[in-house]
């Protein structure tokens, strides 16, 4: 290794009104170096990251590149230095070709067919194959990814920076991404890995740099730690456990889906097609699946924001609710919490306590029309305690809790009512390691004391952690379920991508080597 | 130089209510500079249009008389409003209000009893609730924009009033003006304070709209009305029935716009004229704005657009201004206000040259 650092970063600082989100952090990257930077969801890695991308301004501190101090203004002038990044989230436009998302990315104005080119080879030389004339749109998320990765291989940088690239991807696509990112370090190119996902890090990194609340607490070789190691200075405590406690079935059907097909309102959405699977009380099923195979999708179905035609698809306790609104749905016993946390989940511009209303209304919130607030804000109040929200007050406007502080108080909202089926989609998505284990731990207790709870997600841990049962999504059709003490990622992972008996790709599956031998 | 329009990352909560403020002020010195323009003092304009229309206690009444109706429509669109159901129809749905209860007016004219005025007011906000009706019921059926809807009714509204005072509801004994019967004094609402001409109507604006302040703040519907407006998909995964707060929001425009209508006929008008209102239904949509969609901004507003009405009648008297005077003064609030609240969520970067974004 060369011993002029490729990035150095000496006393970075950022201050915001109302937090630290650096303070004095020193960062040393080398070449070919694959560097993780470590920390819970607001640990301040994002701002880190952007000050390096010439998203933030630092308000102390000093960038070496390559030995020599530099002042980025912008994510321009990053990629003239040769940094790189792939967002978390993607910005493609899916009407348009992958070329042409490409071509957009870039400084100068490139010409399309040559660019094209460009693009095969680069893909192909990187074992990451992807046809340059697809629009984006027919692409899986895995492949959009791919895009983005190749937006920044085409400026042939120095720096990569990923984003919590893995969050999308299935266990098979995350062994093709740490190829590359192997090869490309091999080749010279920096890599800072942003994750929260310590078995990853182990496997891949080389080195790490370990962030908690703006400050550095901790440098590690992560091949040399153990997880509880590292999570120790990632939390600055031990790893709390989920007490598991399986009890009985008791049997009893709460939801039925019954051959559910729908046509996709959205042109770039899911059709769902034949979907059938029921779960009971007293367990928690899984359905994993990269999103945008038709989890949304289903999800509209099963809360009653979308009715389906015949009211005998879905059943819940026996009620025929495929016709029945969210609202009576939710007297029936049915609790939800849904992917998109404000907008849909929460109402912006209303405060916590008047969020609480929106569904736990019918806890005592209302007397002869009117709304009682203090019941509510002895809601609130319980809520953010037992799920330990971080917010000022409950009055405070639900806009200004983080994304996994909100994350936490609407599913905190949710279970308190004591649903007798909770449906969640992506539990614990962006929320640090000790508040999801709450949330787990919140489940499991539901679980125990009889409720049905269905979780859809796309993070395989946290499914074969809490879940009884697993079932796949995949192109809108669902999988027969499996049992998760007689199944592994690795079939699961193969499930996901549509190979699955009745799946959209079974004719080419195969049977998964020795089920049990690859439990990660 | 280029100007680019860029989101705010924080929109004040402190600017969200000081924006009606910056909005009169800014009409206020544009206004000044109007009458400057003209050829007028311009404290003199100050004068005739803000001063000398409350001077006195009468003049604090005619005052009142002017905001009663904007501040009760104001209150019933806000209702609406709050859901992003935009009822521009109250001027069609004050017409018929006063169609409905000038029509009781007439029919029991010369009698003595108590029960007139009120049956005179419960079919003016039937009448009312009628002409909003149909919006509601194009919009949920046919998905019909109700913007549309009800702007078209107002027209056709006001040329019903016109037809009926020019025919039917006539005076017999009129000499063929198209004006009805004055009314009895049993259908006419009592003055409150001797020598203004303040009456019973303003007291029931005034209540109304407490009774709005109490709905859209306190109750459970008023809470679902808000969250569809801030959140339509919020309204959906909570399970609100979406038709029937259509319905709500525009009944209760068109409930306050129909009281407001019989208020006025049974006020300072006390006959049916082919023209009740100097366009009160579009005037309470500025003042349901200006006051944030808060009964309590709603009853200030409401004397600030009054105080334009009055104004406007002065500084006509008294300064020869135009007639027109009072609706510029409008249309400047409304555009100021307008433009104050997009500045509260986006701010104007002047650059210097095109960077190319990357």
């Amino acid at each position: 290794m060369n011993t002029t650092p490729r990035l150095e970063l000496q006393g970075m600082t950022k201050i915001y009104p109302s937090v630290i989100a650096n303070d004095s952090i020193d960062l040393r990257i080398y070449p070919g170096e694959i560097h993780a930077v470590l920390g819970e969801n607001g640990a301040g890695k994002s701002t880190l990251m952007k000050a390096i991308y010439g998203v933030v301004k630092p308000d102390r501190g000093r960038i070496l590149w390559n030995g020599k101090p530099v002042v980025i203004q912008n994510p321009a002038h990053a990629r003239k230095l040769g940094i790189g990044m792939v967002f978390q989230h993607f910005s493609l436009f899916e009407t348009l070709t992958v070329t042409e998302n490409i071509a957009l990315a870039m400084d100068d104005s490139p010409r399309l067919e040559p660019l094209a080119e460009r693009i095969r080879t680069v893909s192909a030389d990187y074992g990451l194959p992807l046809d340059p004339e697809r629009l984006v749109h027919s692409l899986s998320v895995g492949l959009r990814q791919r895009v983005e990765i190749l937006r920044c291989l085409l400026q042939e940088p120095k720096l990569l920076i990923m984003d919590e690239p893995t969050s999308v991807l299935t266990p098979q696509a995350v062994r093709t991404m740490f190829d590359t990112l192997r090869r490309l370090a091999a080749e010279g190119c920096s890599i800072l890995y942003i994750s929260h996902k310590l078995d990853e890090i182990m496997e891949l990194c080389h080195n790490a740099t370990i962030i908690r609340g703006g400050r550095v607490t901790g440098y590690a070789k992560p091949a040399e730690e153990s997880a509880a190691g590292l999570a120790r200075m990632m939390i600055g405590k031990e790893l709390p456990v989920c007490s598991q406690k399986r009890p009985q079935i008791s049997g009893k059907t709460s939801l039925t889906v019954n051959n559910l097909s729908t046509k996709s309102a959205d042109p770039f959405g899911t059709d769902l097609r034949e979907i059938s699977f029921s779960v009971s009380e007293g367990e928690i099923v899984g359905m994993a699946g990269i999103s945008g195979n038709g989890q949304q999708e289903l999800l509209y179905c099963l809360s009653g924001e979308r009715l389906v035609d015949d009211e005998n698809v879905i059943t819940m306790y026996d009620v025929p609710v495929g016709r029945l609104n969210p609202d009576q749905r939710r007297n029936l016993g049915l609790g939800f919490v849904p992917e998109e946390r404000l907008g849909r989940g929460a109402v912006p511009g209303m405060s916590l306590t008047e969020n609480t209303i929106l569904t736990a209304h019918r806890h005592g919130m209302v007397k002869n029309g009117l709304l009682r607030f203090r019941r509510a804000a002895e809601f609130t109040r319980r809520c953010i305690t037992g799920f330990s929200v971080k917010c000022g007050s409950i009055e405070d406007p639900i806009t200004s809790l983080s994304g996994g502080n909100m994350q936490k108080y609407i599913t905190g909202r949710e279970i308190l009512q004591q649903p007798k089926l909770l449906i969640v989609s992506q539990p614990t998505w962006g929320v640090d390691i000790g508040a999801a284990n709450v949330i787990r731990q919140a489940m499991i207790d539901l679980r125990n004391n009889g409720s049905a709870v269905l979780v859809v997600s796309e993070e395989l841990d946290e499914l074969f952690e809490i879940c009884d049962r697993l079932i796949v999504i995949a192109q809108g059709r669902v999988s027969p379920s499996l049992q998760v003490r007689e199944t592994n990622k690795e079939e699961v992972g193969l499930w996901m991508s549509g190979m699955f008996p009745g799946g959209p790709k079974e004719k080419t599956a195969h049977s998964p080597q020795e089920p049990g031998s690859h439990v990660c | 130089m280029f100007v680019k329009i860029e989101p705010r990352p924080e929109p004040s909560r402190v600017m969200k209510y000081c924006s009606p403020l910056i909005a009169a002020l800014l009409m206020l010195i544009s206004g000044l500079i109007i009458f400057t323009l003209l050829g007028k003092d311009p404290m003199q304009a100050f004068f005739a249009f803000f001063i000398e229309p409350v001077h006195d206690l009468y003049s604090v009444g005619e005052l009142f008389i002017k905001a009663a109706p904007l501040m009760l429509i104001g209150t019933g669109l806000a209702i609406g409003f709050r859901a992003n159901i935009w009822n521009i129809g109250a001027e069609g749905q004050m017409a018929l209000g006063a169609i409905f209860g000038g029509y009781i007016a007439i029919i029991f004219h010369g009698s003595s009893s108590h029960f007139v005025l009120p049956l005179m007011i419960l079919c003016g906000a039937a009448g009312g609730m009628l002409w909003a009706a149909i919006p509601a019921l194009l919009k949920t059926v046919f998905n019909a924009n109700e913007i549309l809807v009800s702007l078209m009714l107002n027209y056709v509204a006001l040329l019903l009033l016109e037809l009926l005072v020019h025919g039917p509801l006539r005076d017999p004994n009129g000499y063929g003006f198209p004006q009805s019967v004055l009314f009895s004094d049993s259908a006419m609402l009592p003055i409150l304070i001797k020598g203004t001409r303040l009456h019973l109507g303003v007291l029931i604006s005034i209540i109304g709209v407490g009774i709005g302040w109490v709905f859209l703040e306190k109750s459970f519907t008023g809470y679902q009305l808000q969250v569809a407006g801030l959140a339509q998909k919020a309204a959906t995964y909570a399970g609100f029935d979406y038709k029937k707060l259509i319905w709500i929001g525009m009944l209760a425009g068109g409930l306050a716009a129909g009281i407001a209508g019989v208020l006025e006929i049974a006020g300072p008008i006390g006959q049916l004229l082919p023209s009740i209102s100097p366009g009160y239904g579009y005037a309470a949509i500025i003042v349901a704005f200006v006051g944030r969609l808060h009964p309590g901004g709603i009853f200030l507003s409401s004397l600030l657009m009054a105080l334009l009405y009055l104004g406007g009648e002065s500084g006509q008297m008294n300064l020869d201004l135009p007639s027109a005077v009072t609706g510029i003064f409008q249309g400047l609030l409304l555009f100021y206000l307008l433009a104050a609240d997009f500045l509260i969520y986006f701010r104007l970067r002047i650059t210097r040259r095109q960077r190319k974004e990357g």
